[in-house]
């Protein structure tokens, strides 16, 4: 089979709305990646993002920190090149390579000017990082305490010791439950041939989403994701993750010597794929998502000054990510503040929206469609998640109607299916902690 | 080099600065329009140039609180409607403060600007400031501070750095004010800051995305031109006394690992035509820090793993004096005393042997293809021209920018070195952890029962 017959199966375009200019094409490399492009020579830029199911939730037993130090170690060495030629060649043509890494995914992106000369040097980089890190020893061994002293400073801020304790109590066995930082102790362990392993299983072209936008056409882009596929390891798609099931009611102080205490209070939420999405994320506006437009907002911050961030959301992941409500408090209202909150979770349960706040949550989302797609990266964005979770490809073309189409109904029904406020985890972290 | 220069002449041929529109209002406003039709949407930005840089000490942070004052309603727009319109227009909407001003912007579908020059025009001659209202949102500035900066060690780290490199200079106060001014504050300081500053011969409105100039100039002298001028108040120099010996500070906070900062007294750009040492300056921290294994990173993190992280920093676009900076983290078992010995040696090679011909075109090369990437975002282009602006700076500062950096020479980097990186200017703070009390798990089977 011809590789150019097996593309032109595959290949989908689909234009989205509020771009009449703007297509988004779909095809399989022979070796199963899955690549979504678009084509925009608006300016002379490409950028791409690769991405696999290698986040922190892949960590094998034992080993949390294996996937981040795997990820960390890409660009620090790869076919041949050193860390520093690295970083050197792509910084001579101007181009930028960053990473992208949580519970889910890994990934790394690329971009670079379009001109030939800059384009191709970037790539080859690109491509070596990609399909050969060498994970050198001594690298190793530098990164290994680069990402421990990370974890160690994080330990000072009560924000993310809120967060690690909120995911270890909502999780517990599930694989989400740890930090993607993983843990210091066990990544002292860590090996190189731990990371080639995970390597090997991990980023290879089935499990592979390759995003592509910018100043290339067609048969160029089929190009550059024939040859980022091809140099991959052999392997087979992953199985999918474990189950997160509910966890029990719990709540936890932690004492911190901090002016405030964070609150973050929730539960396990949905997954990308859930059928409540839209009814929750619309739903949510309302509750906490809305910014200043928000109850939580204008019930703990507006009427009563007790914190500057008061928000909730969530999560969707490839497995039911949190819910989350979240504040930031002075110590001594830390209860009271935490009591508001929840109140106005419960009615919002108990009640769900108005009319009149269900019809302002979809006017600014529906109106506002047009902001989440004005640029290149947020573009590339929209692409590397559609693949990863493998959502329709009209997704952004039926966006706005899917929100449109949620009414008072839908929320109380997705939010009492999803969310009961008996049963939430409840993380203090703060100077009193009792 | 060659085809990058082929690419920045298509660049500037395209777009940018080629389509900036900048007019007067008669009432002395400034209205900036930058058109860009990649997408059918827009941002709109009023900048006012009233910024920490013009408080007074007792209250110190004011010009923040205005800000979240402007959301609090007008007579004819109530408190939280602001919010609501724009919301129910698609919009995103927020503001923000620094030493040089205070912003507040939109970002909508190209057809609401209208209601976002109506909104604006209408907060920035009719606020309403209730003592209720200020009472509230006083506490929550005092979050945010404890958020942002108390509960921070390297923003703690740097608050204090920052008094102490400028001793005269209204840039030694911090952004968010100091707690003790917070707490002090009333409705009439506040009140007395909106009198003195909102004034539209003294505010500057950018708008960039797909528009047309002409449609929103007549918008903006529509909404905005019927609001009179008033007279501001003179601002007077404050130039920082010169530094005569450096300066060193330790700074005790809760925190895991300790910090070095450093920063020296730095020129930025006044005369942007003949000016060539800010332009310098922003090489000098290309070759430290402007990309992975650039010298510090090189250096210091990956070679002799003496730090975890560093980094350097330069700004040369201001009202007031600039800084240059380098933050770095020591690795385990590094003191922070060697690693400014590390980072002093790094610039004293630089002092004597200055930079190679590749580094060199090395930031020039990211810095010509920044200039394309930077035209991804509309809000960036947005930030740029505003920040001009308020820096006193006209749009061709900007358009010419990448030229002046091109031009810049290896002998140009290494006196630039040599005169501004010394001893007298700098100071140095270091931040030596203290305790965080240790994780203690409560009672288990506690329920959530006390959140009832």
């Amino acid at each position: 089979m011809s590789v150019k017959r097996f593309l032109a199966g595959l290949a989908l375009c689909l234009p989205f709305a509020a771009h009449a200019a703007l297509t988004l094409q779909h095809w399989q490399t022979p070796q199963g990646a899955r690549v979504l492009f678009v084509e925009n020579h608006a300016l002379p830029m490409l950028d791409i993002a690769v991405g696999f199911p290698a986040g922190s939730a892949r960590d094998p037993a034992g080993k949390p920190g294996l996937a981040t130090l795997t990820h960390r170690l890409l660009d620090q060495g790869a076919g041949g090149l050193s860390d520093t030629e690295i970083a050197h060649r792509l910084a001579d043509v101007g181009a930028v390579l960053s990473g992208s890494f949580d519970r889910d995914r890994a990934g790394a992106s690329l971009r670079t000017l379009s001109s030939d000369a800059e384009k191709n040097a970037a790539l080859d980089v690109f491509a070596r990082v990609l399909q050969k890190p060498d994970f050198p020893a001594a690298v190793v061994a530098r990164e290994k305490k680069r990402l421990i002293a990370g974890i160690r400073e994080a330990e000072a801020d009560p924000g993310s010791v809120a967060d690690k304790a909120f995911y270890r109590a909502l999780y517990g066995a599930q694989p989400y439950a740890h930090d993607p930082s993983g843990e210091p102790a066990a990544i002292e362990t860590l090996a190189r041939a731990d990371l080639a392993a995970f390597y090997r299983a991990h980023y290879n072209a089935p499990n592979a989403v390759i995003a592509l936008i910018g100043d290339v056409d067609r048969a160029e882009a089929e190009r550059i994701a024939a040859r980022i596929a091809a140099g991959l390891p052999a392997g087979k798609a992953l199985p999918p993750l474990p189950k997160a099931s509910a966890a029990a009611p719990e709540t936890l102080r932690i004492a911190h010597a901090s002016a405030q205490s964070h609150v973050l209070v929730g539960t396990v939420g949905v997954a990308r794929n859930d059928p409540d999405f839209f009814p929750l994320y619309v739903g949510n506006y309302v509750l906490g998502g809305g910014g200043f437009d928000s109850r939580l907002m204008h019930e703990v911050r507006d009427k009563r000054g007790y914190a500057y961030s008061a928000y909730s959301y969530f999560m969707p992941m490839g497995e039911a990510g949190p819910f989350q409500l979240g504040l930031q408090t002075r110590t001594d209202q830390t209860d009271a503040a935490l009591k508001v909150a929840v109140d106005t979770l419960r009615a919002f349960v108990a009640d769900g929206p108005t009319d009149a706040e269900l019809a302002q949550a979809k006017a600014n989302l529906t109106g506002g469609f047009p902001l989440r797609i004005d640029s290149n990266r947020k573009i590339l964005e929209y692409l590397s998640l559609i693949g990863f979770y493998r959502l329709p490809l009209d997704y952004l073309d039926t966006w706005t109607a899917k929100v449109d189409a949620v009414d008072v109904a839908a929320v109380k029904a997705a939010f009492a299916r999803k969310l009961d406020p008996d049963r939430l985890t409840t993380v203090v972290v703060g100077a009193g902690a009792r | 080099m060659r085809s990058l220069w082929a690419i920045l002449l298509v660049a500037t041929a395209a777009g940018a600065q080629a389509g900036v529109t900048d007019v007067t209002l008669d009432n002395g406003m400034r209205v900036i329009v930058q058109a860009d039709h990649r997408a059918p949407v827009m941002v709109s930005q009023v900048w006012y140039r009233a910024g920490s840089i013009d408080e007074f000490n007792g209250t110190t942070g004011v010009a923040h609180v205005l800000e979240h004052m402007m959301f609090k309603g007008t007579k004819d727009v109530p408190a939280g409607e602001f919010s609501k319109r724009i919301a129910a227009a698609g919009g995103r909407e927020n503001a923000f403060t620094s030493r040089d001003h205070t912003a507040y912007f939109q970002q909508m579908q190209k057809d609401r600007l209208e209601l976002s020059m109506k909104l604006e025009a209408d907060r920035m001659a009719n606020l309403v400031i209730s003592d209720e209202s200020f009472a509230k949102e006083i506490q929550v500035v005092m979050e945010e501070r404890r958020l942002r900066t108390d509960d921070q060690p390297q923003a703690v780290t740097y608050e204090r750095l920052m008094a102490t490199a400028y001793q005269t200079h209204p840039y030694r106060r911090p952004i968010i004010g100091w707690m003790n001014d917070l707490q002090s504050m009333t409705a009439q300081d506040a009140r007395d800051w909106y009198d003195r500053w909102y004034a539209p011969n003294n505010a500057t409105l950018v708008v960039a995305g797909d528009v047309q100039s002409d449609e929103v100039v007549a918008l903006a002298k529509r909404y905005f031109g019927p609001i009179p001028a008033r007279p501001l108040p003179a601002r007077k120099p404050q130039i920082e006394v010169e530094q005569i010996g450096d300066k060193r500070i330790v700074v005790k906070a809760p925190a895991k690992l300790p910090y070095l900062l450093m920063a020296w007294h730095a020129p930025v750009l006044r005369d942007w035509q003949t000016d060539t040492e800010p332009y310098a300056l922003q090489i000098l921290a290309g070759v430290l820090s402007g990309n992975d294994s650039a010298r510090l990173q090189k250096s210091l993190v990956k070679t002799r793993q003496i730090a975890v992280d560093a980094s350097a920093g330069y700004d040369g676009v201001a009202r007031g004096p600039g800084l240059f900076m380098i933050d770095a983290t020591p690795a385990t078992g590094q003191t922070v005393a060697a690693l400014e010995k590390a980072v002093r040696a790094e610039i004293a090679r630089i002092q004597a042997e200055g930079v190679s011909a590749a580094e060199l075109a090395r930031v020039k090369a990211q810095v010509i293809a920044a200039d394309v990437y930077q035209r991804d975002s509309l809000f960036y282009q947005a930030m740029q021209l505003g920040e001009y602006a308020i820096a006193g700076l006209p749009p061709e500062a900007l358009a010419q920018r990448v030229e002046k950096l091109r031009a810049v020479t290896a002998e140009q980097v290494r006196d630039a070195a040599r005169k501004w990186l010394i001893d007298d200017r700098l100071s140095v703070a270091e931040l030596d952890p203290q305790p965080i009390q240790q994780p203690m798990r409560p009672a288990a089977g506690t329920g959530d029962s006390h959140v009832r």
